[in-house]
């Protein structure tokens, strides 16, 4: 397989710079890693896992949509459209991977949502594979293999290599560029890392989470379920769980006032907020029971009963230790499966 | 402490002083405690917990609580009882729908300190002399004990619950400034030229996606309909649709809860992004102490808040020039 030492990864991130923006965890101050783009010196994180995921790049949380000048009667509508660079998002995990693939069910069927399609053709996906799965991991749930990553490059460590697997052209592209740095090298070593690896993953407080008890038959049974209210009880409603998921996909259109013009710009929404799917008669969810509902109902439910049973969940458990009330779809899902 | 505190919630239980519970429920791992009401017995011998974890402040809670049938005993620890305190004052508690059960503080302790050491697959946490042993799926770690110190305990302003019906253990003592360390960050800031400190602020602020867990979770907001869910106001909440709004939400909150914040410390204990927004707080009580002469929020529910008040001593709005502005 293909690979290159791990003391020169600084040569290989400076080689994809050098032909697009790089973009890779690195590790902030407070110790929490976060994407940032690779210029010298920037160093890959050891962390599990970002803080905001790796949606950002193709849904990011504000984008501006139009423009609108007007004089007189005459209306102007301009096009704020850029036109996208091509960029490369090196370590990846497994889960955010398969985020994008969900995403993809909402915004690249009909109507195609253009801007994120545009992010989406110029973006290249290296994926890293997880070596140090935390508690809050719960990926094989969904039917991840944190081991065997998806995106347009799979990449793995076994601490002294990394090794390249192209699986699809623009990943081909990506590789074939990088030939000079890669050799080819066999994989004894790593297929030890991904045995240890694969122990721990059995091992993991969440291993045995299933989702046989969800998805679209279970609308009424759930729905209805008395458990919401004790659930849903010490919600804050902030939107802390929908803005670190990767996998959370609504969003907001509104017209901001510039004082000089109008300015129609997309930005993430929360079914956490009280203004959520707000309609000219109000807001169809009343109480955060409602709201919190929606949530676990969408990713357990409505999602799969509209995406041919593939949940909207990847188990990342970014909630799991992000949520300032630790209420979360793990505990959301035990809940409601006891009888 | 946890036996003795779930002994009293059942007694109280059985004799009808109350006929709810407000505390912390255990969670799937060793840290991620919920609040959470408990109305029998069986269900605080199931999941009531208290522990090094729940550091989650549950006065807030009792707005809605308190406003329900029949009295519910809540557990406050000394920093709580501040903030219970300034709401029963507010009169967004109904006080006498609460019975407060007093019990020692912290100091609690950060998952995410611990995570951030790049320890990972916690299963177990347990303090030995000083050392931190933390059993995890790769073995066994360690580190300092202070070091895992939640930042809200680590400048612990009191000791002493300023409200109770009951007190389970010892009472304790206001920290003073000296002794808590509390404002000596703030200084710091202050010390600062206006360039780096403006540079500080941003590089903080720019991490805020706007979630709003800080003001939600803040026990000094409890408007209604805060002006940044109000369509009607003009503000794009949701969209930080220039770097100007997402400064000022944090900068305009600050400024609403003046005077009332009583530092509890929640608002940097949930951000997601570890924005030491107390900071901001902290800049307005130390401001609020020399202008107007010590105040503490929350301390008692009687005296006049000093920026509710009015005296000729007062100091004059020119105060700001006569600092100096660089």
């Amino acid at each position: 397989m293909l690979r290159i030492s791990i003391d020169r990864a600084d040569e290989l991130f400076a080689a994809i710079a050098a032909q697009q923006t790089l973009y890779l965890p690195a590790d902030r101050e407070d110790g929490q890693a976060e994407y940032k783009k690779w210029e010298e010196g920037v160093k890959l994180s050891g962390r599990l896992n970002t803080v905001r995921s790796a949606k950002d790049f193709f849904f990011p949380q504000t984008e501006n949509l139009a423009e609108f000048k007007m004089e007189g009667k005459k209306i102007e509508v301009i096009d704020v459209r850029r036109e996208s660079e091509d960029f490369v998002i090196f370590g990846v995990r497994a889960c955010d991977a398969r985020s994008f693939g969900i995403l993809d069910k909402v915004y690249l069927v009909d109507p195609v949502d253009t801007f994120y399609q545009t992010r989406r053709e110029h973006g290249t996906v290296v994926t890293m594979a997880c070596t140090r799965p935390a508690e809050t991991c719960f990926c094989q749930t969904f039917g991840i293999d944190p081991t065997e990553p998806e995106g347009d490059v799979s990449c793995w460590s076994d601490g002294s290599f990394y090794y390249f697997k192209a699986n699809t052209d623009k990943g081909q592209k990506l590789l074939n560029s990088l030939s000079s740095l890669l050799e080819d090298g066999d994989t004894a070593t790593l297929d030890e890392t991904k045995a240890k690896t694969k122990e721990i993953l059995a091992k993991l407080p969440l291993a045995k989470l299933s989702t046989e008890n969800f998805g679209c038959d279970k609308l009424n049974e759930y729905f209805s379920s008395a458990k919401w209210a004790e659930l849903s009880e010490s919600c804050l409603g902030c939107g802390t769980c929908t803005f670190v998921c990767p996998t959370c996909q609504c969003y907001d259109i509104r017209d901001f006032d510039t004082g000089h013009g109008i300015k129609r710009f997309r930005c993430w929404d929360s079914c956490m907020y009280s203004d959520f799917t707000k309609m000219a008669h109000g807001n169809p969810r009343l109480t955060q029971l409602e709201r919190f509902r929606q949530r676990f109902m969408h990713k357990l439910v409505y999602f799969p009963a509209n995406n041919n049973g593939e949940f909207g969940c990847v188990g990342c458990g970014r909630c799991l230790s992000k949520c300032p009330i630790s209420m979360n779809i793990v505990k959301v899902m035990k809940a409601l499966e006891e009888k | 402490m946890q036996e003795a505190m779930i002994n009293k919630a059942k007694q109280l239980l059985a004799d009808g002083t109350v006929n709810r519970v407000i505390g912390w429920k255990r969670g799937e791992f060793v840290y991620d405690i919920t609040p959470a009401v408990f109305e029998t017995a069986e269900e605080i011998d199931a999941d009531f917990v208290c522990d090094d974890f729940t550091a989650a402040n549950v006065s807030k809670y009792l707005v809605k609580e308190s406003r329900k049938e029949g009295k519910i005993l809540a557990f406050l620890k000394p920093c709580d009882t501040y903030s219970f305190n300034q709401l029963v004052k507010e009169h967004r508690i109904v006080r006498e729908n609460v019975y407060v059960v007093g019990i020692p503080g912290g100091p609690k302790l950060d998952a995410e300190k611990i995570k951030a050491k790049g320890i990972t697959g916690i299963l177990g946490v347990k303090n030995e002399n000083g050392t931190l042993k933390i059993d995890t799926l790769y073995g066994e770690e360690t580190m300092p004990y202070y070091e895992a110190i939640l930042g809200k305990c680590e400048t612990c302003k009191s000791r002493k619950h300023v409200v109770y019906d009951e007190l389970l253990g010892e009472e304790g003592e206001v920290i003073s400034a000296e002794d808590s360390g509390r404002f000596d960050m703030v200084e710091k800031l202050e010390n600062m030229t206006a360039q780096e400190r403006y540079d500080f602020w941003r590089e903080q602020l720019s991490k805020c996606i706007r979630c709003n867990a800080c003001r939600n979770v803040c026990p000094a907001c409890t408007c209604e309909n805060c002006v940044f869910d109000n369509p009607a106001s003009g503000i794009s909440n949701k969209a930080a649709a220039d770097s100007f709004e997402e400064n000022m939400f944090h900068i305009i909150r600050a400024f609403h809860v003046a005077g009332r914040c009583t530092d509890c410390g929640e608002c940097s204990r949930v951000c997601p992004q570890n924005i030491p927004l107390h900071l901001l707080n902290r800049k307005f009580i130390k401001d609020i102490n020399a202008f107007y002469g010590e105040y503490q929020a929350g301390e008692d529910t009687t005296s006049r808040a000093p920026l509710n008040n009015y005296d000729k001593d007062d100091c004059e709005p020119s105060i700001v020039h006569e600092r100096g502005v660089e």
